[in-house]
This record gives structure tokens, sequence and C-alpha cells, in this order.
């Protein structure tokens, strides 16, 4: 091929320049949409609730994220400390992702179960009360506002149409399931199950 | 992965590689004369020359050695289709070989600790300083690094056991962990008067100031109704986890207002169940850490 052709074919050299820089992503992402061990959910896997979707939502704009990940790493000492290492099919109804990629705080994939749920609470308005050498933020004024459901059904609705299979009892229930509860209970409900669903997992 | 989305990689795999290989002899077969190094290309933007000169050795061998890492690369670990390379590397595989090297250096220790009864590991510092390690990873989140714990959580430096202070009952506590539950009682023991009664009468067991009048009427609600589970003296009973309330030791609050909200509304206590997330051997160590810190005091048991 003559170096001239692509050189004054602005058109041709953009495909090109497209082809060869998608053909890594052709590879190591493509085959993955059809992996059984990437798109299938781990058996005993349920959707979140809807008490549990709103305190996700809670999470995300509190900003846990940014300083805890949610993604046990196939190494000793991780599982050691946290449990058995994630997995894929965990993950494949999250919408986002949540798995973080900055552990300011400990991991929270597997915190479901570990604590009571007065902890979490009394943890969340102030850290230092349980944990005096804790440098988290408190929030307290998730014992103050209250969820109004609005648009959880809303949410539900649009998690069932990227597959997450919520059943049309489920997104009847929801308003009624979240309304006048505080976003601490949410938050909590949503911690509590992180991580259990994988059977003979720690 | 299925057998076509393996050819499918292996093509996109087999493609780049002889891609990149291509490119490079392509371009190294312009073949120039040294002496006529310097050559424009005719390409000429503004006066400013392309000159055509070969490329450096350095980065054609180092282009050179990128395939070459490549190749190697793709015959030792996993990513050629499904070939699984020649290693058998797996990140699944790597962490079974880690744990069972941590199993292989620490496993023997912790079976022969497991041998020796609680009370004998008092004396053997490592044990201890093993066991408090597993403590302050996870049971210092509630009970605190110093294990004196703090409002609702137990303090376990001290003589007093909601279940039994002996090494068993701890093992058991930790393994299974604990409920407690105290329902609310206002309707039962006649509304606001009644939980102000029963108060003044709980903070007399104590010795602490009460209000006499009250306190005697409290005493027959007590008798009748909290003796249940309190036990009409008061001293609680450790087959259920009810707190000794004649001590002055309060883990859920010892004001007057914190009496009266238990006594409102009920108190809900647990201990998460530890079965499934330490072996036998661990617990075995943390609970003789755990019976350390108050049987020190007493010079050992």
């Amino acid at each position: 091929m003559k170096l001239d052709v692509v050189e004054k074919n602005i058109g041709l050299m953009l495909g090109l320049v497209i082809f060869v820089i998608s053909l890594g992503g052709l590879a190591e992402i493509v085959p993955l949409f059809y992996q059984d061990s990437v798109v299938k959910p781990v058996p005993g896997l349920r959707p979140l609730t809807a008490l549990e979707l709103e305190g996700r939502d809670i999470y995300i704009r509190e900003g846990c994220v940014g300083c805890h990940s949610q993604m046990i790493r196939p190494l000793q000492a991780e599982t050691e400390r946290y449990g058995h290492y994630s997995l894929a099919g965990e993950s494949v109804w999250d919408h986002p992702f949540l798995f973080g990629s900055k552990r300011t705080g400990p991991d929270l994939a597997r915190v479901g179960k570990r604590y009571s749920d007065e902890w979490h609470r009394a943890h969340l308005m102030n850290p230092r009360d349980v944990v005096p050498e804790s440098n988290m933020p408190g929030f307290p004024w998730l014992a103050k506002n209250e969820l109004d459901g609005e648009y959880t059904a809303a949410k539900m609705r649009a998690l069932r149409a990227v597959g997450v299979p919520y059943t049309d009892a489920d997104i009847e229930g929801a308003k009624e399931a979240v309304e006048g509860k505080t976003e601490v209970v949410a938050l909590i409900a949503y911690l509590q199950q992180l991580g259990t669903h994988l059977q003979g997992g720690k | 992965m299925s057998t076509g989305w393996s050819v499918y990689v292996i093509a996109l795999i087999v493609l780049n590689i002889a891609g990149c290989a291509w490119l490079l002899l392509a371009n190294r077969s312009v073949q120039i004369d040294p002496r006529e190094k310097g050559q424009s290309t005719g390409h000429d933007f503004d006066g400013i020359e392309e000159l055509n000169n070969p490329l450096p050795a350095w980065w054609t061998w180092l282009f050179v050695m990128t395939i070459v890492f490549a190749v190697i690369y793709f015959i030792l670990y996993p990513g050629f289709g499904n070939f699984p390379g020649v290693l058998g590397w797996t990140s699944a595989g790597q962490h079974e070989a880690e744990v069972a090297r941590a199993e292989a250096a620490y496993g023997p220790i912790f079976a022969r600790y497991f041998k020796t009864p609680i009370p004998e590991l008092l004396d053997d510092e490592r044990a201890i300083d093993m066991g408090g390690r597993i403590f302050a990873q996870r049971c210092s989140t509630c009970h605190g690094s110093d294990a004196r714990g703090g409002r609702n959580y137990p303090n376990l430096t001290d003589d007093d056991w909601l279940y039994g202070g002996d090494p068993e009952t701890i093992v058991k506590t930790i393994t299974y962990g604990r409920n407690g539950m105290m329902p609310p009682f206002a309707a039962v023991i006649g509304g606001d008067e009644g939980v102000k009664d029963v108060t003044e009468y709980v903070l007399s067991l104590s010795g602490r100031e009460h209000d006499a009048e009250r306190a005697e009427r409290g005493r027959q609600t007590f008798v009748t109704v909290c003796s249940a589970c309190h036990m009409p003296t008061g001293t609680g009973n450790q087959a259920i986890g009810s707190p000794n309330l004649t001590d002055d030791i309060w883990l859920h609050g010892g004001r007057r207002e914190d009496i009266e909200r238990a006594l409102k509304n009920g108190i809900t206590s647990q201990m998460p169940a530890h079965v499934d997330m330490y072996t036998p051997e661990q617990i075995h160590l943390v609970a003789a850490y755990v019976y350390s810190l108050s049987a020190k005091k007493h010079g050992g048991g």
C-alpha cells in the first residue's frame, strides 16, 4: 500500500486508525459479553429490594465509593481479612458497578451481616462512637431524612430494562416498601446484604 | 469460552502480531544508501522537509523485542483463546497456592495451640499475641482496640459477663454469636408512671440515689415482671444473658433517662456469629486472648 493513498484520504485513514485501536477491545472485551462466568448470576443472587435499592442510591449520593471499594482481589491477605474473593457473577445486576478504586476505609464487598444494624446506625451517625481511631465522616442527616419513594418504581423499571429481573409485584410495591423509612434504614439494609449471596463463600 | 470465540480471539491476536511484524519489516525494507542519508521524501511544508532516514537501531530492536515478548507470553500464560498456557497459571490457582503456603506456615502453629486448653495458653505470650491480632482485626471494631467496649458493646476486661466468662462460654459466644433481647415494657408495667417507678427501683439496686417511695412501688413490679429474666434479686441470669443490675456497670447507659428508655423501647443487641468466618483454631486463640484480659488480673485462671 502506498503511504500517499492513506495520507491523502482522511476517511480511509480514520477507518484504519479506528480498526487498529479497536483490536484490543475486540479481543479482550467483546468475548466477555458472551461468557457465562461473567454474565450469569451466581446461584442464590437476588436483585436488591426496593429499600436496598434506595440505600444503594444513598451510598452513591454520599460518595461512599470514593473511600470504600467493593472488590476483594484473589490475594491471600485480602481473602483472609474480607472473605472469598469477588466473583463477576455477583455483580451482574449492578448498574453502575460500585467496585471503587480506593481504600481509605476497608473493603465492603462482604460487609453484610458482619455487624449488627445498631452498630451500623451508631457508626454512620458518628464513627468515633464505636471506632475511636476512625477518620470516616459522620452522616447524621441520614437519620432525619425520610424517603418518599416517589422514584423507586421508576428506578426499578429502568433497571429491569437493562436486565435486572424485577417482577411487576416488586415494582408495584416499591413505593409502599420505602415510604416513610429514614435514609439510614435504607443504607443499612443495602450494607447488610452486600456479599451475602455467594453460597459457601465466607 | 466457546470454541468460536476462542478462534475469534486467536485470529485477532495472530492478525495483530503479524500486522506489527509486517509494519516493521515493510518499513525496514526501504533501502537507503548510507551515503544518501538525509534524502528528502519529497514532503515539503513551508520549507520544512521530511527526511527519509532509516529507523534507529535501538528503536527497531525494541520493537522486535515486544513482538518476541508477546509470542513468549502467549506460550507461557493464558490469553491465546482457550489455550491455558504451558505454565497453567490462573489467578484463582495463584490464590490457592498463596493460601496453601499460609496454611503450611501457620496451620501447625494453630493446631498446636488448639490442643492446649485455654487456661494453659495464658502463659504463652505468643499465643495470646496471635489471638490479639485477630481480635484487633475484627473484634475491636465493636469492643474497641483496648477491648474495653463502649456504649452497647461490653467491656471484656472486667469481671462482669453477660453470658459467662469461662473459656468454653467465650468460645461459644464467639462461634455462634448472641442475640440479646429485652422487649418494650411500658404497656405491661403501667405506662410512664410505672416506668418511672421501676427505674427508681433499678437505681436503688446498685445503691444509687433514688426516690424511695417510687422505688418501693417499682420493687413490686420488678418482682412480678422483671425478675423473670433479671432474677428476684436483680443479679441477672447468664443462661439468657440478662445483665446484673446490682453492680454499677451500665452497658446501655446508666442515666435515669437511659433506664427509662430501655424500659419503654426495649433493647436488642447482637453479637454476630463467626462460625463461617473463622476456623475453630482461630476462635480458640481469640477466646484465649479475651480470657486473658480479665484472668490475668487474678493471677491466671
